[in-house]
């Protein structure tokens, strides 16, 4: 059979989690033909024939590899709740992109009893965690800049990644309850992970072997 | 686009996930429906119709909480109760077999419907999809689970789909381990949803929980039981100490295996021991067929024995179903829409034109009236009409 030369597409977004994600890659025998950071192609190929990266916006993987118009995708934990289901297979932690999920605002906002407005990107998560805690708010939707919502009074409490927490001391708030450790998973389609198995099989192993040796050298 | 066009008032909108078929995708479909019940009736399996709504509780035996999610509801003016309308004409089949037929011995029967799913199954799927499916009654063995899947087989390659991946599991695997490590049901829940991801970080999480080294083992065995046909191999030394019925389970899925094999040398077998989709309903082998270009199955099925058991008799089931809208969308050039041209005829009262009309359409020609003053239809081309000539009707070419 011709498994081992199925082709793969590879989903990765801009930004930390490509940084991180293609010196694993190349551990694994993965590298892109030009450096993705530097090249405006959205798709890239690589050193070997039948893989292929796409860029993407982080929230775009999950549905890009659900659809199977890429076989693979890096994506972090938080991007993965917020999108839900059980469609997709998350078979390695790769420790790598780490940060925390984390409700912040200014100190004590998250205290009293009364109903709080919450401005998050991450609405879902956001809904089920207080929902968890029989804590009545209201979400409110935004796609950049949360640390302002707290500050322009549209918002008491806003859910965000949360790496150093330097932004949200620069702007007079703090870290306040802890959701969840974020780190990126690697994602695969349920259809080709049945139809093209050794070859994704072989990749992973080679991946979780590289993820495992960067973890040991941190 | 105007603006108009986005207002919420406008009547044209379909709900979202909702469609519907036109000309010629319509008839198309309906050419493929009638092919494909011919060859059912060929196999025996015989065409039931049930009803699109019934009470609750009997479209929701031994579904689970899935299937009671994806199922629209509302209230019997007559009776008070609530009913369902149906999201899948499986359990109506199973009711059709244990209480209405009650024959005994093998009973196959076959169905083609829409059906409405609350929320889309998958990405990008109609939420009201024609399911046609086919279920095997009363043969407990192997044989009767590889004539169904013989049947999805030939149902696919009435859609021109000759090679699929055909995936297979074992609901048994996972139930009975997880019985053995005594997991109770919000661990299993927790569990189910993480082997579900093949999320191995959150399933050795989950089974630091489980005090027993082996039934911990075994569990954690099953994330990557899958692959070609050697996973069943390494499921027999993975689980080798597990009890009697995981070793029935992969017995039975050896048989089916093998057998296969011989009937299908050229298709791809994948074998996949944490692959639960339909895990509440099924109670054995699970199956489904993949095809390349295509992310997610195109056909499932698998084993349900004994749900007709509330319904009064207890029967070994195994069968399959698929959405033939899907299928249609492979199936285009097998049952292309290939209407021959048709013939005008003008609108007349003269009985000697309405007698030929008549004796052409009963020979399967297409014969349209030219309503007065209108243009000729536009459903299709016509390169005929009839004319009279010398006080009798003759077809002539149109120029």
């Amino acid at each position: 059979m011709h498994a081992m030369t199925d082709a793969l597409t590879i989903a990765l977004s801009k930004g930390r989690i490509l940084e991180d994600t293609l010196p694993l890659l190349a551990a694994a025998g993965v590298e892109p033909a030009e450096d993705p950071a530097r090249s405006r192609k959205l798709v890239l190929d690589t050193n070997l024939p039948h893989v292929k990266l796409v860029i993407l916006r982080a929230t775009d993987v999950p549905t890009y590899v659900q659809y199977g118009a890429a076989d693979i995708g890096v994506a972090g934990k938080d991007v993965l709740m917020e999108h839900g289901g059980r469609h997709l297979y998350e078979l390695l932690d790769l420790g790598i992109a780490r940060c925390r999920l984390m409700v912040a605002g200014q100190p004590g906002a998250n205290a009293g009893t009364g109903s709080l407005r919450v401005a998050t990107k991450f609405v879902r998560i956001a809904r089920r965690y207080f929902a968890g805690q029989g804590r009545q708010v209201e979400t409110i939707k935004l796609y950049g800049s949360m640390e302002l919502a707290p500050l322009a009074g549209l918002a008491d409490l806003i859910v965000d990644l949360v790496d150093t927490g330097n932004t949200l001391r620069a702007n007079g708030l703090e870290p306040l309850e802890h959701i969840a450790d974020i780190s990126a998973r690697l994602v695969v389609n349920r259809a080709s992970m049945k139809m093209k198995h050794q070859s994704i099989k072989s990749f992973v192993d080679r991946l979780e072997a590289a993820a495992g040796d960067a973890a040991a050298h941190d | 686009m105007k603006d108009t066009d986005f207002s919420d008032d406008n009547l044209w909108m379909l709900p979202e996930g909702v469609d519907e078929l036109l000309p010629p995708r319509a008839w198309s479909l309906e050419l493929f429906r009638r092919r494909i019940l011919d060859v059912y009736a060929s196999w025996g399996y015989e065409l039931v119709m049930p009803p699109t709504i019934e009470y609750l509780e009997s479209l929701l035996i031994g579904g689970g909480h899935d299937l009671e999610l994806q199922t629209f509801k509302l209230t019997d003016q007559l009776s008070g109760r609530l009913m369902g309308v149906r999201a899948d004409t499986t359990p109506q089949a199973a009711r059709i077999d244990a209480h209405k037929l009650r024959r005994d011995g093998p009973v196959r029967l076959c169905y083609m419907g829409t059906v409405l799913h609350t929320r889309p199954e998958g990405p990008g799927q109609s939420r009201n999809p024609v399911q046609v499916g086919a279920e095997l009654y009363g043969h407990a063995g192997v044989e009767s689970d590889v004539e169904v899947i013989d049947l999805m087989l030939e149902t696919l390659r009435l859609a021109g789909i000759e090679s699929p991946h055909l995936d297979i599991g074992h609901v048994d695997v996972f139930r009975s381990l997880a019985a053995d490590a005594d997991l109770g049901p919000d661990l299993e829940n927790r569990l189910f949803e993480a082997l579900q991801r093949k999320a191995r970080p959150e399933i050795n999480e989950l089974l630091r929980a489980v005090p027993d080294a082996r039934p911990r083992e075994r569990l954690a065995a099953l994330c990557d039981l899958n692959g070609g046909l050697t996973v069943l191999d390494q499921a027999g030394e993975h689980l080798h100490d597990a009890g009697p019925r995981v070793q029935n389970a992969l017995r039975h899925l050896w048989a089916l295996a093998s057998r296969l094999e011989h009937r299908h040398p050229e298709m791809t077998l994948h074998f996949d021991l944490a692959e639960l989709s339909g895990y509440q309903f099924h109670t054995g082998v699970v199956f489904a067929a993949f095809v390349r270009g295509h992310g997610r199955e195109l056909a499932r099925g698998g084993r349900y024995d004994g749900i007709g058991r509330v319904f009064g008799r207890a029967r070994p089931a195994t069968g399959f179903s698929t959405d033939l809208k899907q299928l249609l969308a492979f199936a285009a050039e097998q049952v292309g829409d290939h209407r021959a041209p048709g013939i005008l005829a003008p609108w007349s009262d003269d009985p000697a034109l309405l007698r030929e009309i008549r004796r052409l359409r009963e020979g399967g020609e297409r014969v349209v009236l030219a309503l007065p003053g209108e243009p000729p239809p536009q459903d299709g081309p016509y390169d005929r009409h009839l004319v009279e000539r010398d006080g009798r009707w003759r077809l002539e070419n149109l120029a």
